[in-house]
């Protein structure tokens, strides 16, 4: 609990807050990161093995096969998606299928299917974006931050 | 009639003519399928979206009790119900398809005794011969709603707490055979400044607390005189904070007899986290399982404590705590 939070709350408030917490199961950091950890790394060796079988049986360097082993890792996580298996994978995995990029494709999927049933318009189409848009509003915003530091640190001859 | 600070004393004790309860497939799957009037194998009931699909719930509890109890839609003088949608709108769209003259009530999960409450004071005041006592909750509307898209992957803390998908409904009527509602206490909103809502049931479980300890002093009764007294859905986490706040007041509650409708509700091996939540928590699990108990025998006299958590999805983003409120109806047969 942040202090600003601490000095907005009786003491009587405070106290319940002490009470609760020991009796709430905390989550399970340890053991939700080794899982990450495994179902995180099984999802990036898929997508590896995508990328080998591109650079192999097709006309793919190593530069040029990742977006469609990319679009592969998508095109899973959509299905499993659909079918209503990816949030089950995730209650288990967490982080694991949050961070790469099939969790990415998850956040649109689902809001797109969840909000069929207000039309296709402002249904989908204004609520698609409902999760991924505050990754995609920062995502482009620290890319502009860390471009600017670069081109500073270039200017200034230090590479 | 009031009594004490905050409680109705029913002196001609209006009666549950009849009551029903009605799930969804992960319901049936549960601790408790056996008590549920209709249990439908598909989460969307053929319907075009889950808002739909709870109001045809809801529909189906109220056409239920109505039947069980050999009336008519006409006999019945008011509905009364609540659910967790904006605008109650599967409680107004129900009061559309059955055009009964109707009260919409918003306690969020406690708006199960909240209406059974005021239904046994219109009929007790005689305000009313009969009148319907309803509400619904459904997982897919609720999770819409208040949380994430139902396939977004987003890892449950273990204080979550599963939205049942069901509806509940009672018919309260001033003679026949049946149950019948003695008493009721009104709870307070107590804000103990949590504003988790993936932990409701520790920001709840002070109000459910604090409206049996103020039914206890209002009435004058003893906790040892209830078979029964049931939370709505306070969850595993919930129930222990309560149970541990009773002794810490020094309030003596027989452990036995003090039981939570969210943790009955579904088995051990279904993956809800803490428990069940929502409207149809405690209606379903009263309404039905409770009843039935009591019907046979078994029970004679329980105190039904439904807990809400008076948060809009909102309120939570504009980090406010979760005021959370407990409504107690006492019932004997």
């Amino acid at each position: 609990m942040s202090n600003k939070m601490k000095k907005s709350l009786s003491p009587a408030q405070q106290k319940y807050q002490v009470f609760a917490k020991v009796r709430e199961p905390s989550r399970p950091v340890l053991l939700n990161s080794f899982r990450a950890f495994i179902v995180g790394g099984i999802i990036c060796t898929i997508g590896q093995a995508f990328q080998f079988i591109y650079m192999t049986f097709f006309n793919f360097t190593e530069v040029t096969a990742s977006n469609p082993t990319v679009a592969s890792l998508i095109i899973i996580a959509t299905i499993l998606t659909g079918f209503g298996v990816y949030d089950h994978i995730s209650q288990y995995a967490g982080g694991g299928t949050i961070v790469p990029v099939t969790g990415f494709a998850n956040t649109l999927v689902s809001a797109a299917i969840e909000h069929r049933s207000e039309g296709y318009l402002l249904g989908v189409g204004g609520n698609m974006f409902k999760i991924a848009g505050p990754v995609i509003a920062y995502g482009v915003v620290s890319a502009f931050v860390v471009t600017i530091v670069r081109f500073i640190i270039i200017e200034l001859g230090g590479m | 009639m009031l009594q004490g600070y905050q409680s109705w004393v029913f002196h001609s004790q209006p009666v549950i003519l009849a009551s029903s309860a009605v799930g969804g497939p992960f319901e049936a799957q549960g601790a408790l399928a056996d008590d549920f009037d209709i249990l439908h194998d598909d989460i969307w009931l053929g319907q075009q979206s889950f808002e739909k699909a709870e109001r045809l719930l809801l529909e189906q509890a109220c056409d239920k009790a109505i039947e069980k109890a050999g009336k008519k839609k006409d006999d019945v003088n008011f509905l009364l119900s609540g659910d967790l949608m904006n605008q109650l709108i599967s409680s107004s769209f129900t009061a559309r398809t059955l055009s009964i003259p109707y009260l919409g009530l918003f306690g969020a999960c406690s708006s199960s005794m909240e209406a059974l409450a005021l239904a046994a004071q219109l009929v007790d005041s005689n305000s009313a011969e009969m009148v319907l006592a309803a509400t619904s909750s459904h997982n897919g509307a609720a999770e819409k709603q208040f949380r994430y898209p139902t396939e977004y992957g987003a890892q449950k803390p273990p204080t979550a707490q599963w939205t049942l998908t069901g509806a509940g409904a009672a018919l309260v009527g001033r003679e026949g055979e049946g149950p019948r509602v003695t008493s009721a206490t009104i709870g307070k909103i107590v804000d103990m400044g949590l504003s988790d809502p993936f932990n409701m049931g520790a920001a709840m479980a002070p109000a459910a607390v604090d409206t049996i300890q103020a039914h206890c002093r209002d009435l004058n009764v003893d906790p040892y005189q209830y078979d029964l007294i049931a939370t709505g859905d306070l969850g595993r986490v919930g129930y222990q904070i309560a149970k541990d706040l009773f002794n810490d007041h020094n309030f003596e509650i027989p452990q036995e007899k003090f039981a939570d409708c969210g943790i009955l509700v579904y088995t051990e091996r279904q993956a809800v986290q803490a428990g069940a939540s929502g409207c149809a928590c405690s209606a379903t699990v009263t309404f039905g399982h409770f009843l039935n108990r009591m019907r046979s025998g078994e029970l004679k006299k329980i105190l039904v404590v439904a807990t809400g958590a008076l948060l809009s999805p909102l309120s939570v983003q504009q980090k406010e705590s979760i005021p959370c409120i407990a409504h107690a109806v006492s019932i004997e047969i």
